[in-house]
């Protein structure tokens, strides 16, 4: 056999390998195409038409039914909204919303509630995190009516009514502290979120190792600090990370409490601007391309932290393959 | 340290866990709680360590009644089946852990870390994390830290059960060498008789959350008290055949369709006095194939061993197992005769299973 025929040989084992490797993963694919085809038709292209629609003056004041007639305008959508006077406030208004309701409920409020509910009898435990996760459960709808029903003036609101009685002024308390409420709103939902995943977090703690600690000498609450916070470490920051990129993204509760009011843009946030401006102006002129682009740099944000964090967090590692052990 | 245990209960809700037991345990003892999977004995341990409050009964370490005292006040190290190693600390934090929430001065940690690691043979490996050892370092590293304390009781519970075969055989001779250097009293749960013997010097047997027999390994060994233990103590374990004694001529015949055996005064005359059946136990080591045996039966298994071989053999339609050389071969199928050794064979009552040699 010559140099050249061995040569054309191995290609042809090499290309039949190929083949065969393929065939092989065509089952795993076959079993991703479906979560696949979501992303693609929900996000990826979604995603696509809004990177387009930014740099298109697309609005419905030139809005015609030929669409090839939308101009591309480069980046002039994102330089307006770099000179917009409100786009800073806006900017502020979110870091806030996201840090204090990410901080105080999402991840802290969580965290103790977890470690209530598993530290008492475990059937009360459950009853107490079945309530919480109510607001979750709650159209959003009908759980901010709720709120607005608890909190709105006398004769209407139910609080109201002690004022009433007592003779007080009655206010409307959503308005007059608006953003301690849509923290607080906002946080009761997102609660049930982190409780859950820390509560099977610990959970999952071998009960031989909570009983070596107290064996060990500590008291409850040193395990909670040198044993059982170290071991949900993982839960934690993903709790954190997910949290944040959630919250950044939500408006609905606030639009519905709100609607970034009372005032101007006392409590907009950069999501509900995105919507306001593309698809709820006031005077019925939804600007598309221009909410496009609050809608895109929201995603890049997003994105930057989501890395962000991983780095920090050095995600990688925490999820290293465990070892097998030998003896 | 004395451990006293007195009219224990323990229930979950309307399960028993353990109920009445009573032991007491002295300095510097060595006592294992032996038993199948729920008999009670882990809950009597996770008792004594205070992870569970008693229902009912007195715990005493010395003359301190420790019912209510919590568990980081006992003064007590534990070794866990599990290890229980915490995963992300290294071996030099999990072993000072203890120390640590004593409040122990940072050098006086190091030195006293760095001298019971070098006791348990792993003072090179004070940098790694649990995850980087073996099963049978870990369990180094578990009993350094349950040590490093000075505890006034150790606790074990099955502590070799997830080691391999000839690791455990190590680490039962050095655990015990260790209890005994040290003195420090030690309760030690397992399901695993042979541990039991070799390491214990009393042994609690427990069965369904009650307490069995409180004896020396020779005494539970050679005078059981109950049907369950003569079965559980052992291996492999006591035959048992119901038979009936009679008194005859002045000798003792116990009888089981065409199976009769004398036996001597001295264990004949108690199951004599009985009306109707009773137990009879024999060990498989005082049964043997000899040609001047006067019962005849034929192998139905051999199983060897390698030192030995364990054969069981039928007579009519009862079944022994019985030990013999390797040096003959026996077959299936084989015709041999038998010589019970009557000496030793011991009688229980059918109903209480209690011992109608040995009272209680």
């Amino acid at each position: 056999m010559s140099a050249s025929q061995f040569a054309s040989a191995s290609q042809v084992q090499a290309k039949r390998s190929r083949r065969n490797a393929l065939r092989s993963y065509l089952g795993a694919y076959g079993f991703m195409a479906p979560a696949g085809v979501l992303v693609v038709i929900f996000f990826l292209i979604p995603v696509a038409i809004i990177l387009y629609l930014s740099v298109t003056n697309l609005a419905s004041s030139n809005f015609t039914s030929d669409l090839a007639k939308m101009e591309y305008i480069g980046l002039r959508n994102y330089e307006t909204l770099l000179n917009d006077q409100f786009a800073r406030k806006i900017f502020f208004n979110t870091i806030f919303y996201v840090l204090f309701t990410l901080s105080i409920f999402n991840v802290s409020l969580a965290l103790i509630v977890s470690l209530l509910t598993t530290h008492i009898d475990r059937g009360a435990g459950f009853v107490f995190r079945a309530l919480w996760i109510l607001p979750r459960i709650t159209s959003p709808v009908v759980y901010i009516l709720i709120w607005k029903r608890m909190m709105a003036e006398a004769p209407f609101g139910i609080l109201n009514q002690f004022n009433d009685w007592l003779g007080t002024p009655t206010y409307n308390y959503i308005a007059t502290n608006p953003w301690v409420f849509v923290v607080v709103v906002n946080g009761f939902i997102g609660l049930s979120f982190g409780m859950i995943i820390f509560t099977s977090a610990i959970e999952s703690i071998p009960k031989d190792l909570l009983n070596a600690s107290l064996v060990d000498g500590s008291s409850k609450l040193q395990r909670i600090r040198y044993v059982i916070l170290p071991l949900i470490r993982w839960p934690l920051l993903f709790v954190f990370t997910y949290q944040t990129l959630s919250l950044l993204t939500s408006f609905v509760e606030i639009q519905l409490l709100t609607d970034g009011g009372p005032g101007l843009y006392r409590t907009e946030v950069w999501s509900l601007t995105a919507y306001h401006r593309a698809l709820s102006n006031y005077f019925g002129n939804a600007q598309w391309g221009y909410g496009s682009a609050f809608a895109v740099l929201l995603v890049l944000i997003g994105v930057v932290l989501a890395v962000i964090y991983m780095r920090v967090f050095r995600f990688d590692e925490l999820v290293a393959e465990p070892r097998v052990e030998t003896l | 340290m004395k451990v006293t245990i007195d009219n224990l209960t323990k229930k979950f809700g309307d399960v028993v866990g353990v109920e009445d037991l009573t032991l007491h345990i002295d300095d510097g003892e060595f006592v294992a709680f032996l038993g199948p999977s729920g008999c009670g004995k882990t809950t009597t341990l996770l008792t004594l360590a205070g992870i569970y409050k008693p229902t009912a009964g007195v715990i005493s370490f010395g003359e301190r009644i420790v019912n209510q005292v919590q568990p980081k006040d006992r003064n007590i190290g534990m070794v866990f089946q599990s290890y229980a190693l915490y995963p992300h600390m290294t071996v030099f934090q999990n072993i000072a852990y203890p120390l640590k929430l004593k409040r122990v001065a940072k050098n006086i940690q190091h030195e006293r870390v760095q001298q019971v690691a070098n006791v348990m043979g792993i003072g090179n490996l004070l940098d790694r994390r649990p995850g980087q050892l073996s099963g049978g370092q870990q369990q180094r590293v578990a009993l350094g830290r349950a040590l490093v304390k000075e505890p006034d009781v150790l606790l074990f519970d099955e502590p070799l059960s997830n080691l391999d075969a000839r690791l455990r055989l190590t680490m039962r001779g050095e655990i015990k060498h260790l209890q005994k250097d040290l003195g420090i009293t030690s309760i030690y749960v397992t399901h695993d008789q042979v541990e039991a013997m070799t390491m214990a010097d009393r042994i609690a047997v427990m069965m369904g959350g009650h307490l069995q027999a409180f004896d020396s390994p020779d005494e539970l060994y050679s005078r059981p008290k109950t049907q369950f233990v003569a079965g559980f103590v052992g291996n492999p374990p006591m035959n048992f055949v119901s038979v009936d004694v009679s008194r005859s001529n002045g000798a003792f015949i116990a009888q089981a369709d065409s199976l009769r055996l004398e036996i001597g005064q001295e264990r004949g005359e108690a199951p004599a006095g009985y009306d109707g059946a009773v137990v009879m136990g024999i060990r498989p080591e005082d049964i043997q194939i000899s040609g001047a045996g006067d019962i005849a039966g034929e192998i139905f298994i051999v199983e060897p061993l390698g030192r030995e071989d364990l054969i069981d053999v039928r007579v009519g339609q009862h079944s022994f197992l019985l030990l013999a050389s390797t040096e003959t071969q026996y077959q299936t199928g084989e015709q041999v005769k038998l010589r019970f050794d009557m000496e030793k064979v011991q009688f229980f009552d059918p109903q209480t299973e209690k011992s109608i040699l040995w009272q209680q």
